[in-house]
């Protein structure tokens, strides 16, 4: 079966059949998720394209449950053969493992959930080879232009999803993103930055990102050294991803907030009244979802209204431990992650973006972070660099490129202390989803180390 | 097998490659997690597929698919040549391989007891049995057991008449203990955050002895809780093999891909520190105890194999002979830039992606004359530090950052008091200068991390690290207030 051929309702009758195929089998419940991908992507390196890869791939993942035991097994077969192997693996599996005490069941159904409009675009999904390289071609045609070296990717994937399970759940839909990054190296020493996703490839300006990202290329050449320590900074919109991926990642999770490992209190204050984040995979301006890959429908959740937590994310079993419904979360089996915010939205301020930094006395522009892990996770505390256009900002003004600086910093500190949001946003491409940021100005910043470069 | 590769070569060069090579992979996966005595998930997986790699014009192109059958691979393989010509017009430096001997032959990771087979009734029992184990601890709030499976067979074959068959097989288990008070989190591991791996058999899973490990590991995450945090300071540490070998992954391992120094990674990962004219001038890279080597032979690690995935035999390359920087992990294609042959470090993680340079097994190796516990011995005032629980260094691989499960302060040679969150940060070369003993055979043990990334579209990569501990001065510890 080829991929490019076959629509999302056509592999929901696959995951329908690979359902109907483990209740006969003895399942008391099942649930198929197929999902059915392609992707392409070319990447640039030293100013011509170096790698440029496509693919066609397809899966089914089965849940098999016999009463509170529950079997895991996945394939990249969906012919009925593939399907009937499947079904006796994670049959297999359901016999013999232990009871869940807890198992919540599969989710009921809502009704059929189909495609969302505004998540699919047929250029994403036709773009051609040709049409990623004259793309690439675009940025290294800027680089050319500014004297700098262009690096980087152009994607474009359609997604197809469907779900099924025997309480009748069924959901089927088809997007498309599409990503270009691009970082620039000069002659000095100067690196820059710029990227976009999108559902529609024709609204990424390839050319313009280039221009962007050589621009501060050659605006950070011979950056000089800068002692570590505690500065106000503006993260620009590509460092503001990091900090709404970790705090889904250590914080919004429902199984975080369970296991006593995320900083989430509802009701409690962590960050400044300016910030508002809002989990919504039906705005438009993301990457848009319409279900979960549990066949849920995805609600809007507020996450942080004006600095206060205001809710977390669910799945179904995590939904039912504490009473409530599932938001339309979850990830595919088996997840011992928990559920997820795939599409944070960070509300837009009121500053222009280039006026952010004219607040500030003596501090930092910071374009992107590198390399980020947690140091103590209770406390939301995270380390890293940064990377690709860092500059020293005095008396309002960028006075000059620094090398890169380590932090140490409290995430939920740094939103705490953010006194001015940009009204621009960018829709980015975050951990697992997408995200909608516009950037911030933050009070204190700490930095803890410093390096070559 | 033969069929389809011969045909996807053959559609390849008819359409205008005039190189191409082509793997079918099929994996295997099986994973047992355990959360708290609940067996939260027991999957199998199994993928199959193919992958097309062709030259034309001197620029590459590739395209993959799941489906096997012969329309499909003329229409991937012709896709790839579309792909590549797509290349070409963004060409400045065409590609030229190395030669190598066309590869022939079988390989299979040595396995006593098959982790596939052993009944998944067992497997289970076993995480159950020290997850209790570390249950029965008080003051645990939570545990996690896990067990991993992986078997990957691939056929490869080349339009210069290469032709491999690998059966590749990897099995990872490991406990961990999370006592919480409070702000204050602690998590204790064993054998490794995220389980030990080695490329082998079942028997490596029974060798960890996950249950007689459980109850000290609890006890020790509690006991984190109330230990004091290390203060901020210039110290001696000695490094554990379970964070030594994290060190050598992200500061010595991924640096010393040529792919990066040549800037191909430099949009995602970034580059390297280690330019080819450090190559030349004979960088000192560490202290004299320092050797390092990427060793694709090594026994029991995952970065064990026959062939590299572009047909290239497994070969021990030195990467730092006795401190001097000395080699790289290279391909076909980088390393006649150095003047050098490939040293057989193209993997590709599964049939859907293009194999890129990765780490094999980067060992350091062990120094006779002293034990581990003799360097601790040796030590009058320092930290011992063990199991990685951070790591992030910067994108050129000099700046990094570490974060360690536990600290055991050393006082007159001897291991003393437990130090909770302890953190070490420095400059790559500047502390492998300062190391100053490296153990010896008897603590020599193989690692690893199955969870390596790299590339876009993203790639996992399983890496082996074989390292005995080794003591290091004047380094800078502590960052939390």
């Amino acid at each position: 079966m080829s991929v490019e051929t076959v629509g999302a309702g056509e592999w929901l009758a696959v995951a329908q059949r690979a359902v109907a195929l483990a209740t006969s089998a003895g399942a008391s419940e099942a649930e198929a998720l197929v999902s059915a991908d392609d992707a392409q992507l070319t990447r640039f390196a030293n100013s011509e394209i170096h790698q440029n890869v496509a693919e066609s791939s397809a899966s089914c993942n089965l849940r098999f449950v016999v009463g509170k035991r529950v079997g895991v097994a996945s394939s990249g077969r969906t012919d009925d053969e593939g399907l009937r192997l499947l079904v006796e693996r994670a049959g297999a599996i359901a016999r013999v493992v232990e009871e869940l005490p807890d198992w919540a069941g599969l989710p009921l159904s809502g009704g059929r959930i189909g495609d969302l409009p505004a998540a699919f675009s047929a250029a994403t999904a036709t773009a051609s080879p040709e049409r990623r390289a004259e793309g690439a071609r675009a940025v290294i045609a800027a680089a050319d232009e500014a004297g700098v070296t262009a690096y980087g990717s152009f994607s474009t994937s359609t997604e197809r999803l469907a779900v099924a399970n025997s309480h009748g759940v069924e959901a089927a839909g088809e997007r498309t993103s599409s990503q270009l990054i691009t970082v620039s190296m000069g002659p000095d020493g100067g690196t820059g930055y710029a990227e976009a996703a999108a559902v529609d490839v024709t609204t990424i300006d390839a050319a313009a990102l280039g221009r962007e990202a050589a621009a501060k290329a050659r605006a950070t050449a011979n950056a000089r050294p800068l002692e570590a320590g505690d500065y106000p900074v503006v993260l620009e919109e590509h460092a503001v991803v990091d900090l709404m991926d970790m705090l889904g990642y250590l914080g919004f999770s429902a199984l975080a907030v369970q296991e006593e490992r995320s900083f989430v209190e509802i009701g409690k204050r962590i960050a400044s009244d300016l910030v508002t984040v809002t989990d919504d995979g039906s705005d438009p301006a993301g990457l848009p979802m319409a279900f979960d890959y549990e066949g849920v429908a995805k609600e809007r959740v507020p996450l942080l209204e004006r600095g206060v937590c205001a809710g977390i994310v669910y799945d179904t079993q995590t939904a039912a431990r504490d009473g409530v419904r599932s938001t339309g979360h979850g990830l595919p089996a088996p997840n011992p992650y928990g559920p997820f915010p795939l599409n944070m939205i960070m509300e837009a301020g009121r500053t222009p973006r280039d006026e952010l930094i004219a607040g500030i006395g003596r501090g930092l522009l910071v374009t992107r972070f590198h390399y980020t892990n947690p140091v103590h996770p209770k406390l939301g505390i995270v380390t890293g660099m940064t990377r690709d256009g860092t500059f020293l900002v005095e008396d309002g003004r960028i006075v000059a490129p620094v090398r890169n600086l380590r932090f140490t910093q409290s995430y939920p500190g740094a939103l705490a202390g953010v006194s001015g949001v940009s009204r621009e946003r960018r829709t980015l491409r975050g951990f697992l989803g997408g995200v909608v940021v516009p950037a911030l100005r933050i009070d204190a910043f700490t930095f803890t180390g410093t390096t070559e470069h | 097998m033969r069929d389809l590769t011969s045909q996807a070569l053959d559609t390849a060069t008819t359409r205008g490659a005039t190189y191409a090579d082509v793997r079918i992979v099929r994996r295997l996966e099986e994973s047992i997690s355990v959360k708290s005595g609940r067996v939260e998930g027991v999957a199998s997986g199994e993928s199959e597929g193919f992958g097309v790699r062709v030259l034309v014009d001197g620029a590459w192109g590739f395209a993959s698919s799941h489906s096997l059958d012969t329309a499909e691979i003329d229409r991937v393989a012709g896709e790839a040549v579309r792909i590549a010509r797509a290349s070409a017009t963004a060409l400045r430096r065409p590609v030229v391989l190395d030669d190598r001997p066309a590869a022939h032959g079988t390989f299979m990771t040595p396995v006593m007891e098959d982790p596939f087979e052993v009944p998944l009734e067992e497997k289970i029992g076993d995480l159950l049995k020290a997850d209790e184990a570390m249950n029965r601890v008080a003051g645990i709030a939570y545990t996690e057991s896990l067990y991993g499976a992986q078997r990957e067979s691939k056929a490869f074959a080349a339009s210069d008449g290469s032709y491999t068959e690998q059966t590749i097989t990897h099995v990872g288990a490991g406990i961990e203990a999370n006592a919480v008070d409070g702000d204050e989190m602690q998590r204790r591991s064993w054998p490794d955050n995220g389980g030990g791996w080695q490329g082998a058999g079942y028997e490596y899973i029974r060798s960890l002895d996950l249950v007689g490990h459980a109850e000290a590991y609890a006890e020790e995450a509690v006991a984190l809780l109330s230990a004091p945090q290390l203060a901020p300071g210039r110290r001696t540490i000695v490094l554990d093999p379970s964070q030594l070998y994290m060190q050598i992954h992200e500061s010595c391992g991924h640096p010393s891909e040529l792919d990066r120094v040549y800037g191909t990674e430099a949009s995602y990962a970034g580059t390297s520190f280690l330019t080819t004219d450090r190559l030349d001038e004979g960088f000192r890279y560490g202290s004299d105890f320092i050797t390092i080597v990427a060793d694709a032979t090594a026994a029991g690690g995952m970065g064990t194999f026959g062939w590299d995935d572009e047909g290239v035999a497994a070969q021990a390359v030195p990467l730092v002979k006795e401190g001097i920087f000395s080699g790289y992990l290279s391909s076909r294609e980088t390393a006649p830039r150095i003047g050098r042959r490939s040293g057989g470090a193209m993997r590709a993680d599964g049939w859907n992606r293009i194999p890129l340079i990765r780490m094999t097994n980067i060992n350091l190796l062990p120094v006779p004359g002293m034990s581990l516990d003799d360097i601790v011995a040796d030590t009058d005032d320092g930290i011992y530090l063990a199991q990685c629980r951070s790591w992030s260094i910067d994108d050129r691989r000099l700046n990094f950052q570490f974060a360690t499960e536990v600290g055991y302060e050393i006082k007159g040679g001897k291991k003393g008091r437990l130090i909770k969150n302890p953190t070490y940060t420095g400059i790559t070369y500047e502390l492998w200068r300062s190391c100053d003993a490296v153990g010896d055979a008897s603590s020599y043990r193989m690692l690893g991390t199955p969870n390596c990334g790299k590339g876009e579209p993203g790639q996992v990569g399983h890496i082996g690290h074989a390292v005995s501990g080794a003591r290091f001065r004047d380094v800078q510890v502590g960052v939390l207030k």
